[in-house]
């Protein structure tokens, strides 16, 4: 390495913090660097992005290749950043202390299970297929049903639901007030005496999942005038999806693939379960019967099984359902308003592959966070066992990103 | 000024010239278009000589221009054999399609993709699937002199756009004619609909991201004769429109409909209404259902609503008349005083009894809802400045000038490879752990060796504090 300048040499010292190591009881440190793709700006980390600079009609973030985000939960602090990853990992959240947020939401799938339904705590299971968090910060209406407005609040659902992590407000502060690490690392964010609050908790859970970014894909690349990242196929799969016959695009919006709205699309649930009535639980209004969210098709590849009720094991089996005829699978005696856009596209085999195609090439999964060797109550970061059932097989675009994950755990 | 200039095509047609910079690529029959699209750089006109053309042509870049070539009467035409998706998909910013015939797709004839400063016109546009020309989240553009027929939704379909102009085009034997949905600023003038399900609409359709539509001018169009039995798919929203309607104005706010000729329209002329319009859909509390300071000014109507449809008749009834009403405000708030009329007298109606009686002010003064400037361009203009891009998108997110963030400052990194990018662009396919105290770079192998390679020229030689 040359070295010009005694300068040069300074910067590339290493800062006292990272000397550290992770893990170490007395030394817990956070990170005052922010994470990947994110650069320090008025005191808070903020998106550096291949959309940085467009901007959308309305600036409702939805359009074409060429538009601008919708706006993002940005600008938290490093520290607390950091902190909201060693929660996430941290299976101390859970009554029992056997789930993590990442025992569901695992970077290693995608931040989903791999699963259709997933195991809370005392052997219930979630009503739900565990949605992935990648992009999770740019949404305005969370969980399947849209249920929650804000980052907090889904935190919240898994952390006290009977069949998720079974935990209460006051048994989360008491138990992380019981560990000193977390005390001195609270103080560090939120100074004061470092007495840990439900809230304080929420907040940096919210912060570290809205650096889950994916927008570096080839999808990406394409959008951003590279024309050579997509393959012929998958240009043909593109405007397919952007096509008038299948409307993907419709609902499934660049640049996040999803227009933030809730739509009665009619999936089917799997044998023998009872029917889920989705958005209408929430509003009580029956013409949302069977609404979901639209979900973001970002790292859609790492994410089977699909659909709220993890129903189709693989992504052609859910893209082949909008070809099935408009309906082709709401039960009999159900009465759904289905939404304009399911038809009968009539789509060729063909296209259906091209479709898959396409899809994968919205993989990227850069800038997954380090999971933490080790978390402050001691316990396995992740909740160790995480589930080793996985439907989908190794998703092609993701061997890069699965190396280089990897090389983490190496290091 | 546009006003004389209105109808004097051979004049028009200077004014569409190319600047002299671009390049133009000819295209003859047998060949490829999107071929031709590959090849053109923004600024170039594609001259699509007569011929069939039977593929999809889609174009991700800015400022290009389709161009067909008529020679005595020969069109180029893009023919979907009923088989293909659609015919012309954009996403560029200025992009120009005109002078083409579009035949028998799945799909669209013309859709755009959040395509800014587009202009489409002279088209000729039968049978092409759903939408005719289906603008989608574009602002600034016009849709002229186009003539389109026998499309299963809307014609001309204005989709979640601002600013744009549709004039003087002819629609018919569609299910609606020009349908402006969750729109603003639209000026929908001089255009013949005839022989459709409905002629005009101005919606707002719930569930869609982008919520209001307002600022609508339905100006001195034709409309006319809208009583072909519906042939909308089913489930489609159009699909629910009574046949015979002139113009349907439906949750849409601020919308002016003035000096147009309404005629024979078996159901009504105009109908005024809420969301309740539309039923079977699933309903969104954030879309404002209620149609709002709707203006009814000098329009010409006559021999509207000879055969309405029952739910019309039933009402009429209540009135004692077995005809459709030229105009028809629904019950509910359609029937509000927020709306008015000009020369109620003349009209046959229904439900205008609370409407305030407009006042002198017309529209003379709106000229056209188009911007005064062209939408701005896009930060990628070249290929120096999508590198730039590129680096300020990708790698400015781990490494800045001077200071450490996720990887090594650029600085260092300039000394460590002065000269030598072709190091960088190696390292960036598969680069190995080498820093003890920094985590392993993610591999850039998204990035082709050309891109990587450009790439690590900009940051040693264009990257400074
Ligand atoms: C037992 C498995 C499980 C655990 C543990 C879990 N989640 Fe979830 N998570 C789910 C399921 C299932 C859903 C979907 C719920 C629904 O739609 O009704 C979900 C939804 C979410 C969403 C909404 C995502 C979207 O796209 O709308 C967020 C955010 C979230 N979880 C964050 C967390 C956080 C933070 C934790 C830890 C405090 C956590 N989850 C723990 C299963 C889990
Ligand atoms: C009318 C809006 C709409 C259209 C059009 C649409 N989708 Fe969806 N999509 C949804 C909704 C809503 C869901 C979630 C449904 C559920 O969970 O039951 C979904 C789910 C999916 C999923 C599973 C996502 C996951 O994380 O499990 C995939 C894959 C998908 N869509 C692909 C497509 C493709 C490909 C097309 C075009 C052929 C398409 N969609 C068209 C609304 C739409
Ligand atoms: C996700 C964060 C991240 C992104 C994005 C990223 N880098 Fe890096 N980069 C790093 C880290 C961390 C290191 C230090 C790795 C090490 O020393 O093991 C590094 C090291 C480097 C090096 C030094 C290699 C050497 O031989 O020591 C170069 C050159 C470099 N990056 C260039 C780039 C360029 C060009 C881009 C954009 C295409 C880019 N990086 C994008 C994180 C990133």
């Amino acid at each position: 390495m040359r070295l010009r300048t005694p300068i040069l040499a300074l910067l590339l010292l290493p800062a006292a913090h990272a000397a550290a190591p992770r893990g170490d009881a007395v030394e817990w440190t956070l990170n005052d660097v922010c994470p990947a793709g994110f650069a320090l700006e008025d005191g808070g980390c903020r998106l550096r992005s291949l959309y940085r600079g467009l901007d959308s009609l309305q600036g409702a973030g939805v359009g074409g290749p060429q538009t601008g985000l919708p706006p993002l939960r940005e600008g938290f602090s490093p520290q607390q950043i950091d902190l909201g990853r060693l929660l996430f990992f941290d299976p101390v959240l859970s009554v029992d202390g056997s789930l993590a947020c990442a025992s569901c939401h695992d970077p290693e799938r995608g931040f989903a299970d791999g699963l259709a339904l997933s195991p809370g705590v005392n052997g219930l299971q979630t009503g739900r297929s565990t949605p992935s968090l990648w992009n999770v910060g740019f949404l305005k209406r969370l969980t399947c049903a849209g249920r929650a407005p804000t980052l907090e609040q889904p935190a919240q659902g898994p952390l006290f639901a009977a069949n998720e992590m079974g935990n209460s407000p006051e048994r989360l502060a008491e138990s992380l007030n019981a560990i000193p690490a977390y005390r001195t690392l609270f103080r560090q964010v939120y100074g004061g005496d470092g007495t840990i609050r439900a809230e304080q908790v929420y907040a940096a859970l919210a912060a570290f999942q809205s650096t889950l970014v994916s927008l570096n894909s080839r999808y990406d690349l394409y959008a951003a005038g590279f024309h050579e990242a997509l393959n012929e196929r998958e240009i043909e799969g593109m405007n397919v999806f952007r096509s008038f016959v299948a409307r993907c695009a419709e609902c499934h919006t660049p640049p996040l693939f999803t227009n933030q709205q809730i739509a009665v699309i009619g999936t089917p649930e799997p044998e023998g379960r009872a029917f889920d009535p989705g958005a209408q639980k929430i509003g009580g209004d029956a013409s949302q019967r069977g609404g979901f969210k639209v979900p973001s098709l970002r790292n859609i590849a790492r994410t089977a099984p699909y659909m709220h009720s993890g129903r189709f094991k693989t992504l052609r089996e859910a893209v082949a359902f909008y070809n099935g005829g408009r309906g082709h699978a709401v039960p009999p005696g159900e009465k759904l308003s289905l939404h304009w856009h399911i038809w009968e596209p009539k789509l060729a085999e063909r296209e259906i592959d091209r479709l898959v195609d396409f899809l994968q090439t919205l993989t990227d999964e850069r800038y997954t966070p380090q999971i933490p060797a080790r978390v402050p109550s001691g316990l396995a970061p992740g909740g160790g066992g995480l589930p080793q059932e996985t439907t989908g097989g190794p998703a092609q675009g993701a061997t890069a990103a699965a190396a280089y994950r990897t090389r983490i755990e190496e290091n | 000024m546009k006003a004389i200039l209105r109808g004097l095509l051979p004049l028009l047609l200077v004014a569409v010239a190319a600047p002299l910079s671009a390049a133009e690529i000819a295209v003859k029959d047998g060949e490829s278009i999107q071929a031709a699209v590959k090849r053109a750089k923004p600024g170039d006109v594609v001259l699509i000589h007569p011929g069939q053309y039977r593929e999809s042509v889609y174009v991700d870049k800015d400022d290009i221009t389709l161009r067909g070539v008529v020679v005595e009467g020969k069109w180029p035409t893009l023919d979907g054999e009923g088989k293909r998706n659609d015919a012309i998909l954009y996403s560029g910013n200025g992009i120009v399609v005109e002078w083409l015939k579009i035949v028998r797709y799945k799909g669209n004839g013309i859709m755009g993709q959040a395509g800014n400063n587009f202009a489409i016109r002279y088209n000729v546009i039968d049978d092409a699937g759903v939408y005719g020309i289906f603008p989608q989240f574009g602002q600034n553009g016009v849709i002229e002199y186009n003539v389109l027929s026998r499309i299963s939704d809307a014609a001309i379909y204005v989709g979640m756009c601002d600013h744009i102009d549709v004039r003087n085009n002819e629609v018919f034997g569609s299910v609606a004619g020009i349908e402006i949905e969750n729109s603003r600023h639209n000026l929908v003038e001089n255009n013949y609909a005839h022989d459709n399900t409905a002629g005009i609409l101005a919606f707002i359709t719930p569930g869609l991201p982008i919520k209001t539509a307002y600022d609508i001018v339905i100006r001195n169009n034709f409309i006319v004769n809208n009583n072909t039995p519906n042939f909308g798919a089913p489930g489609s929203i159009v699909s629910k429109l009574p046949v015979g309607i002139g113009v349907v104005v439906m949750a849409a706010d601020d919308v002016v409909i003035e000096g147009n000729i309404v005629s024979g329209n078996n159901t009504a002329g105009v109908v005024v209404t809420d969301l309740s319009f539309i039923t079977d859909i699933a309903s969104d509390p954030e879309s404002e259902p209620n149609p709002d300071r709707t203006k009814v000014l000098d329009n010409l109507m006559f021999d509207n609503g000879a055969d309405p449809v029952a739910e019309v008749k039933a009402a009429m009834l209540s009135q004692f008349s077995k005809r459709g009403p030229d105009i028809l405000a629904a019950p509910g708030s359609a029937q509000a005083p927020d709306k008015c009329i000009a020369g109620r007298d003349r009209y046959t109606t229904f439900g205008v009894k609370k409407w305030a009686d407009c006042g002198a002010a017309g529209t003379a003064n709106v000229r056209s809802h188009r911007l005064a400037e062209k939408v701005a361009p896009r930060t990628i203009a070249n290929d120096e400045g999508r590198i730039e891009h590129l680096y300020k998108g990708i790698c400015a997110g781990c490494h800045a000038y001077n200071m450490r963030m996720i990887g090594p400052p650029t600085i260092a990194l300039q000394a460590q490879y002065e000269g030598n990018p072709q190091g960088i662009a190696d390292y960036l396919a598969n680069p190995m752990k080498k820093r003890v105290d920094f985590p392993p770079m993610p591999p850039q192998d998204h990035l082709s060796p050309e891109v990587r390679l450009k790439v690590a020229e900009y940051l040693l030689n264009k990257v400074k504090k």
